[in-house]
This record gives structure tokens, C-alpha cells and sequence, in this order.
């Protein structure tokens, strides 16, 4: 038998009918069309049980109430809390996109030792016991040389349990240094000290006001509660006239009622241009300055003097008649608020313009009154005993703070936090041997970031507490890392800039995914490794317990319902704490009031850093609720929504006024170099007819080194290391609103 | 070379071939042997076993439990279906060994002592792109578990579990038989079988273009 062609192709077509009559070509094209349609790398989420937890969100202090819904133990979508008052069942991207920060890679696993450099990122994992004890033996070695002032310890707030139980932890140690991270609160706080004698926060009646009037507030871009925000200019939308004084195009002029556009930093001499018209046209309320006010005839002197439209609008470059119509329209609404604090509140700023804003709601009697400015009184639910201190605790503690915040020069405030880079780097004050930074990131969000490393450098022991690896805590010795705010307890004070008292609970919505710790926890076991004269102030077995009991009888409520409304809270019309009863438009609590009108309200121009000759441009930060510029980064999710206008690519976008960058020679999308007196960076033009000329717009929030590429690494530019900072000189506050500039092509 | 010659020339090469009867039989060859591949080693190929965790007696539970196949796969009150028990259901009874099973032994040390869940290996889980509401068919439709599901209830062990290299979706999906032919409702758990239950029961067959089931019904 021989084997031929034939042979050969009958036996294919024979195989080739048999294939054909088998389930083989039928099975696997079925087969093929479900992979091709699911491709099995595709992570599919398992299923399971759906929940829904309410919580209240921490990433910013807007306290929101927020409704975790979870599939089985994973959270999976973060919406807001219906029934919670502050938001009402909104949210911003950065609440929504919150599961990024709990499930992200750049967390920090579990507490780590620096191993290399700093900041070159060689960790090495230890132990809770190895890291408390790291941390109790050096700060044991620094008390035991008699200096435990020379710990320092900066906060990302005041308010709230872990914050006041590391304030403790540092008094009965005996350190006066804890600091928290700046704000435009501390300016409220200071101008209602001095004008109000109050001590307490400021809170707006925005629901129930008709008539906002806000200079440079970001209004809908994240300034006090950024919810709560959103909700009342939805409402002034219909119900409400806002005009937005700023000198550029912000989201929030965009969408405002009226747009006012000023030369930058002369808001203050607009306030007193505004006062002039209504005192001249005896427009204020009489009544409210009859009964409820000192000084305003003074305050009356100056404002005629000094203050006449004409002149304002010389400083201010707008027409004397717009200063005369919005001061008629102000005076005549109802409930009209003025309100001050840049973009989303950053900075604190210049005593002098909140006392000129605050000035007008005087003159109106909008305060403590429906629709207007209130007094929230301080958080008083911590009532702890006061810690006994030893006697190496009341040495330490009767030591100047470093950053000058509470001495005679500075009385009005707490914390100084601007000032500490610059006394660490001058050497002017004793050194700093250990820092313990919580629920913040001065490596990045603090002005002129090559001054902070340069003061971070000095400091030889440095604890971060963050539960992410962000810049500062990258350039830590020892990170004990935090539960993030959606596996952890914690109160929650009453937002920025609401009018009424509210207590929130934060719950734990999952278990801690990483081998972290609550910060409170921590401190709790610290003092009890740290002997008897620590830890005698610290009687509680953990957080929760201390939390339990600093809550009390409100802790049911709380837990069941999230939140609780100080329902009995209603303002004292009219009614003042300072020395003579009444508002003062002339402050009888600085000395000397009359010096240079220090102690009135007045405008002067801000002395920006940097030789105008050698500077021509005023370069000015911008912010936008699509990035965040507190404690956490922006989120994948929020990166994805910054738009081309400020970042192509991984080059940052500085607005500039065509004809200015006409000048200069610069063309649209041309690269370029921005040079100010702190530092450098190279940038990409974008004309923009909505910026007076002479200015530069940075966006801020951008230019991450610590995190992951994910989390905006190498993106952009961040703006601090641009500008610097510049002390009000009444408070020492930060009031650097801009840098002198320059712009070459490169 | 004339016409004769070549006939003559044509016979002896198909001669030399072995004629018809080989080329036949090559034919032959290659059906029987691609049949054997199609129908034999093709399903052996494409589905891989896999073991559960441990074997798992239904029998036996259903008789103790109240109220049937419910009451371990129940809905919940969000109108959900929990599917496969989680261990916080087993642990009510199963705190410690009962029994003298290997497979109880198994549960309780490996699982229930490390408050591990058990990874079991779904017959029945449709492919992702399948929206499907057991609260639609069983509470709305008042359809039987075994419609679907079989008698895997009164079973005394679990199946083998068998996969499929390519999709890897379980077999119960294609069924068992490998050309698709099913005499029970519970043997396919296709598109098809879900499409002729929809039309024998006039199930939303509202699809203008179509006039039977739209797409989006269960394909979301």
C-alpha cells in the first residue's frame, strides 16, 4: 500500500468532517466569545452583603455627614449623609473619592523606622512596642537633660480629643510648643477677640442672610464648611444677591451675583471705602451704634478722612460709583454678611482687613442677629481635670514658645505655626530636638517649602503620626501610622463658619486594614511607657474609653444618630465681652490703639516679599475644590478632574494677562520660568483676560513629591515653593496673599 | 500520445493507489479520529477539575433546618440574595466538631477556629455580564430552587466541580452533556435556557425590534 496525496486528503476532509460534527468549533467559538466579553484579568468585585454606615468625614473641617455604603467588610461608595444638617446629603470630590485614601498603595502599612537618608524612603517595618518605645526613651532622654521644652508638636487643629489629648500630653511633659496648622480661623478668632472681646469662632447665618458680600472668599471653592457652601449659594441663587470682590476670575466671581474686580490686596481699602459711604449717607443702623458700639466715632474720623471713593478707587482701581451702589445695596438688604479669608481660607491674613469687613456688619447690626455674624462659644464638652504637673513639666511649660505665639509681642493668638520655620532657621530661639506632627503635612502645605525642609533638617528626631506616606512623613525618622478617618473614632467640633453648635461622631466604618494605631491610642500608651509623672494625667484604658467618657451622656445620641445640635444655642443680640460692653470699632484691648490706627480698623498695603524693581509681576496662589491643599493630597479621582486650563500633562499652568505677557514676550502655552524671592519654577503660560494685568495666578494643590505618581507626584508645581510669608504685625500671623514675581521665558 | 494511452495510464496510477477503497478508509480514519477528539478529548481538555474545600452533605442539613433551601440561602431584607452561607450562619451550630467527618473536622479547625470564610466554588455563577435577581424569580416568580438548581438538596456530597480553561465559568453554565442537549430544566444554565423560560412564561417579550425579551433585561 503505498500512502499518496489522495490518502492525505481524505483523511483531512474525513477529520475535517468529524471536527465539524463534534461540539469542538461550536463549544470553543461560545467559549471565545464569553472571554473576548470578560476578560478574566478584569477584577471583578465579589459580592455581598450591602450596608450603609453614616460617619461623619475628617478630610477637611467641613464635617460632613457622610453614608458609607459597604459590600460585605469593603466599603465601596462614599455618598453624603441625607439627614446630617452641615450637608444634607452632598458631598465634595474629595468626601466622595475618600475610598482612594483608605484602600490606596501609598498608605503606610505599619510603623516604620528611616533606615537610609531621609527622605531617600528606606523604612524598615518594626513593632507598636519597638516604635512606643523609640519614641518614650527619646523623649524620657530630652526631659531627663531638664530641656522638654524643646519638643514641639504641630497639630492639624486645635479642636477635637486627639488634638487636646497631645496638647496634654505636652503640658504635663512640659512643653508649651504645640502648634497647629493655620487658617483663616485664627484671624476670625483674633478680630472677634479684639472687636468682640469674645473667645470663640466665627459663625455665619448664611441661610438666613440675603446680601453676601465677600472679598475674595472662595464662596464655592472650598472657604468654611465647602457643603454647606455649595447648599447656601444654591439657595442665594434665587433668594440672595452675592457679590465677589477679587483680582481675578475665580470660580466663585464666575458665578456670583456681581463681580467686582480690584487691584489684589486692597480689599481692606474697598471695606473702608463701603464704611465711608454708608456713615456719609447715614445709611448704618443707629440703633446698633447707639447702644451696642465704642469708638465709632473715631472709626467715623478715619473713614471720612481717609476713606472717600475717589480715593479708594485710586488703590483700589474700580469707579467710585461701584463703591457707592454695593455700599447702598449692602445698607439696604435686610440681613447683609460681609465676609473676608482669600480662596478656601489657606491663610489667615491681614487682622486689619477682617476688622475692616467685620466693620461693615457693625454698621449694619448684623451681628448676632438673624442673618448674620455669630459668636459660637468655644467647644466646652472636653472638660478633663487639669493635669498635675511635676516640676520638670512646670520649668518646661513657663518657657516663651518658639514661634512667639502668646507672649507679650503676639498675645492674640495660639499658635505661630509660620513663624516656627523661620526662628528654628535664624537659630533666635532654643533648638528643637524632637517634633511630632499630626494630621499634617508643613513639608508641603506650609509657605516657603525650602525654609520648612531647611527648619525640618535641624531638627534631629522627627515622629509623623500620618497614615500616609506624604512629604513630611517621608522625611520623618519614625512613622506611627494613624487609622485613616473611615477605620477610626473621633469627635468632630463644630464646622468652620456654622452658626449654631453641632458635636459629630466619626465611627469606624471598616476594621483597620493595616497594622496602623488610633493616634489617641498611642498617646495613651506613650505616657503610660513614660512614667508615673506623664502618665498620671493620661487615667483612661484607650481612646475610645476616653472618648466615651469625655462625651458622656451624649455619647448614645451620638453613636445612634452621628450628630448632635446644641438646639439650645441662640446668639446674645448686641450683647459684647470686651472691657466696655459693646463693640468696639477701636479696640480697647491693644495697647496703644491709636498708634499707626493699630488697634482700628484700616487699610495699608502689604509689604510682599521681593524688590519691585527685580520683581515686576504679583504672583498670587489660587485654589479649587478639585485640589486639595490640607493634610491629604488630591486623590486619583480628583486628579482626573483637574482641567487643561491648569495642568497639561505634568506642566503647571500660571494665568496671566494677555497683554502683560505680551510684554514680557511671552506667547499661549509657551514655557516659561517663574522666579520669586523663595524659590523657582518652571511653568507653562495661559493667558487669561480675567486677571488684571500684572498679575500671575499659581494654582495650588498640585506638585506632590511624597506620595505616588497616582496621588500627583511630579504633577505640577506646588505653590508654596513659590511664596513665602509675610507677618501681620499685629497678630504675627501669615498675611502673605502674593509674592513679587517674575516671568521669563526659559 | 493518443486518447487510449492516457485512459490506460490514468487506470494503472489509481491502481498504484490502492485504489478507492484506501482513500475510503483514510477518510474514515480522520472522521473516527476527529470525532474521538471532538467528543472525547475536547471536553477533557476544556474542563479542569477543581476540589471544594471539603465535601458538604445538603441532605443532612435540610432535614434539620425549618424552612428548607431558605433557610441557609435566604434574601435579605434589602431584597438580596445571600447565596453561599457566610461562616457567621454556620458558626450558630458549628462552634465545635460535630460529628465524626473528616470533612466537619476540616470546617471547624481550618475555618471556623481561624474565622476564615470558606472559599467555596459556585456551580451556578453566571458569567459578569449577567444581571440576575433570585428575589425577581423565586419571591415575584414563586419559581422552585431546583427549576434551576436541581436536587443538589437532597444531596448527600457535593458534585465535582469542574471549569472551563477558557471562560473559566463553572460547567453546570454549558452543562454537562457536551452538545447541549439537557432533559432537565437544571442540566443548562445558558442564555437560551433563561430566553425559552422567558418566552413559555411571556416574560417581559417586549423588545420592539425583536418582539422577545430586550437584552438589558439581564444584561445591564
Amino acid at each position: 500500500m503505498k500512502l499518496s496525496r489522495r490518502c492525505f486528503l481524505s483523511f483531512g476532509i474525513g477529520a475535517a468532517a468529524g471536527i465539524t460534527l463534534s461540539p469542538l468549533p461550536w463549544k470553543l467559538t461560545d467559549d471565545i466569545s464569553i472571554w473576548t466579553q470578560m476578560w478574566p484579568w478584569t477584577p471583578v468585585p465579589p459580592d455581598g452583603a450591602y450596608t450603609y454606615e453614616n460617619t461623619v468625614c475628617t478630610l477637611c473641617p467641613g464635617g460632613c455627614g457622610i453614608t458609607v455604603r459597604k459590600v460585605d467588610e469593603r466599603a465601596v461608595q462614599i455618598a453624603g449623609m441625607e439627614e446630617h444638617p452641615v450637608n444634607k446629603g452632598g458631598t465634595c470630590i474629595l468626601g466622595n473619592s475618600g475610598l482612594q485614601l483608605l484602600y490606596g498603595p501609598f498608605r503606610v502599612e505599619a510603623p516604620m523606622k528611616r533606615t537610609g537618608e531621609r527622605g531617600e524612603g528606606r523604612w524598615k517595618r518594626i513593632s507598636w512596642k519597638e516604635a512606643l518605645s523609640e519614641v518614650s526613651s527619646k523623649l524620657n532622654q530630652i526631659r531627663a537633660s531638664g530641656n522638654p521644652h524643646q519638643v514641639a508638636a504641630v497639630s492639624g487643629s486645635k479642636e477635637g480629643t486627639v488634638a487636646r489629648l497631645i496638647n496634654r500630653f505636652m503640658t504635663v511633659y512640659g512643653s508649651p510648643n504645640f502648634m497647629t496648622e493655620p487658617s483663616i480661623q485664627d484671624s476670625y478668632e483674633a478680630m472677634l477677640y479684639l472687636m468682640q472681646g469674645a473667645t470663640g469662632s466665627a459663625g455665619f447665618d448664611f441661610e438666613n442672610a440675603d446680601y453676601i458680600l465677600s472679598f475674595g472668599s472662595g464662596i464655592i471653592e472650598g472657604w468654611g464648611a465647602p457643603v454647606r457652601m455649595f447648599l447656601a449659594n444654591s439657595n442665594w441663587r434665587t433668594k440672595g444677591t452675592v457679590v465677589q470682590v477679587d483680582s481675578r476670575l475665580s470660580n466663585t466671581a464666575a458665578k456670583m451675583d456681581r463681580w467686582i474686580s480690584i487691584e489684589p490686596g486692597t480689599e481692606a481699602a474697598l471695606a473702608m471705602g463701603i464704611s465711608h459711604v454708608i456713615i456719609k449717607e447715614n445709611l448704618y443702623n443707629k440703633g446698633f451704634i447707639k447702644e451696642a458700639s465704642e469708638g465709632f466715632d473715631q472709626y467715623k474720623k478715619l473713614v471720612l478722612d481717609a476713606y472717600s471713593p475717589a480715593r479708594v478707587s485710586d488703590v483700589a482701581g474700580i469707579d467710585p460709583s461701584v463703591i457707592e451702589e454695593v455700599a447702598r445695596a449692602f445698607a439696604a438688604s435686610k440681613h447683609p454678611i460681609a465676609i473676608c479669608g482669600r480662596g478656601k481660607g489657606d491663610v489667615p491674613g491681614n487682622i486689619h482687613e477682617f476688622m475692616a469687613v467685620h466693620a461693615l456688619n457693625a454698621l449694619v447690626g448684623n451681628i448676632n442677629s438673624k442673618g448674620g455674624v455669630w459668636t459660637l462659644p468655644k467647644n466646652e464638652y472636653i472638660r478633663w481635670p487639669h493635669p498635675i504637673m511635676d516640676k520638670v513639666a512646670s520649668l518646661g511649660m513657663q518657657q516663651e514658645r518658639v514661634d512667639g505665639a502668646g507672649s507679650k509681642d503676639y498675645p492674640y493668638v495660639q499658635s505661630l505655626l509660620n513663624r516656627f520655620p523661620k526662628k528654628i532657621n535664624e537659630g533666635s530661639a532654643y533648638p528643637i530636638e524632637a517634633l511630632l506632627v499630626y494630621n499634617s503635612n508643613p513639608l508641603y502645605s506650609m509657605p516657603d517649602t525650602k525654609a520648612v525642609q531647611a527648619a525640618f533638617d535641624k531638627i534631629p528626631f522627627i515622629v509623623s503620626f500620618s497614615s500616609y506616606m506624604d512629604e513630611t512623613a517621608k522625611n520623618a525618622d519614625l512613622i506611627l501610622p494613624n487609622h485613616t478617618y473611615l477605620e477610626r473614632y473621633e469627635d468632630v467640633p463644630t464646622p468652620n463658619g456654622l452658626q449654631y453648635p453641632i458635636l459629630s461622631l466619626a465611627k469606624p466604618v471598616v476594621k483597620p486594614q493595616l497594622n496602623t494605631m488610633h493616634t489617641g491610642d498611642v498617646i495613651i500608651k506613650l505616657a503610660k511607657c513614660m512614667g508615673n509623672s506623664i502618665s498620671g494625667a493620661f487615667g483612661w484604658k484607650d481612646y475610645k474609653g476616653c472618648l466615651k467618657q469625655t462625651l458622656g451622656s451624649r455619647w448614645n445620641q451620638l453613636y445612634k444618630k452621628v450628630y448632635d445640635v446644641d438646639s439650645g444655642f441662640a446668639p446674645n443680640k448686641w450683647v459684647f465681652e470686651t472691657p466696655s460692653g459693646k463693640f468696639e470699632f477701636v479696640s480697647s484691648l491693644v495697647k496703644n490703639a491709636d498708634e499707626n490706627n493699630i488697634g482700628i480698623p484700616h487699610y495699608y498695603p502689604t509689604a510682599l516679599e521681593g524688590d519691585e524693581k527685580k520683581y515686576p509681576l504679583i504672583m498670587v496662589p489660587y485654589g479649587s475644590m478639585k485640589r486639595a491643599t490640607g493634610y491629604v493630597g488630591s486623590t486619583p479621582f480628583m486628579l482626573k478632574a483637574v482641567s487643561d486650563e491648569t495642568l497639561v500633562k505634568n506642566d503647571v499652568l500660571v494665568q496671566i494677562n494677555p497683554k502683560t505677557a505680551q510684554n514680557l514676550g511671552l506667547s499661549q502655552g509657551e514655557s516659561a520660568t517663574l522666579t520669586t524671592p523663595v524659590g523657582e519654577a518652571q511653568v507653562k503660560v495661559n493667558f487669561n483676560e480675567g486677571i488684571r494685568p500684572g498679575m500671575i495666578a499659581t494654582p495650588t494643590g498640585l506638585g506632590h513629591t511624597g506620595y505616588d505618581e497616582y496621588m500627583g507626584n511630579g504633577k505640577g508645581v506646588n505653590a508654596n515653593q513659590v511664596i513665602g510669608t509675610v507677618e501681620d504685625p499685629l497678630t504675627g500671623l501669615n498675611m502673605a496673599w502674593g509674592i513679587r514675581a517674575k516671568l521669563t521665558r526659559s | 500520445m493518443s486518447a487510449s494511452q492516457e485512459k490506460a495510464k490514468e487506470v494503472s496510477a489509481k491502481a498504484s493507489d490502492g485504489g478507492a477503497g484506501i482513500v475510503f478508509i483514510f477518510f474514515i480514519v480522520g472522521l473516527v479520529v476527529s470525532l474521538l477528539v471532538g467528543w472525547v478529548l475536547f471536553p477533557k481538555v476544556l474542563y479542569c477539575q477543581k476540589e471544594q474545600p471539603f465535601d458538604f452533605n445538603h441532605a443532612l442539613h435540610n432535614e434539620m433546618v425549618l424552612d428548607g433551601c431558605q433557610s441557609c440561602h435566604f434574601f435579605r431584607n434589602d431584597g438580596t440574595y445571600s447565596g453561599a452561607p457566610k461562616l457567621n450562619q454556620c458558626i450558630e451550630c458549628h462552634t465545635d466538631v460535630q460529628g465524626i467527618t473528616k470533612d466537619e473536622e476540616i470546617f471547624v479547625n481550618e475555618y471556623v477556629r481561624n474565622n476564615r470564610e470558606v472559599p467555596w466554588l459556585v456551580y451556578s455563577r453566571q458569567p459578569d455580564c449577567v444581571f440576575f435577581s433570585h428575589a425577581a424569580h423565586v419571591l415575584a416568580g414563586e419559581m422552585q430552587c431546583k427549576t434551576c438548581h436541581g436536587h443538589i438538596g437532597n444531596s448527600t456530597s457535593l458534585p465535582v466541580y469542574e471549569y472551563n480553561i477558557i471562560t473559566g465559568y463553572s460547567r453546570n453554565i454549558w452543562g454537562h452533556n457536551i452538545s447541549g442537549i439537557k432533559k432537565n430544566t437544571w442540566d443548562r444554565m445558558k442564555m437560551d435556557d433563561c430566553a425559552e423560560c422567558h418566552r413559555e412564561n411571556n416574560v417581559k417579550q417586549y423588545s420592539v425590534q425583536t418582539k422577545k425579551g430586550p437584552c438589558f433585561v439581564c444584561h445591564k
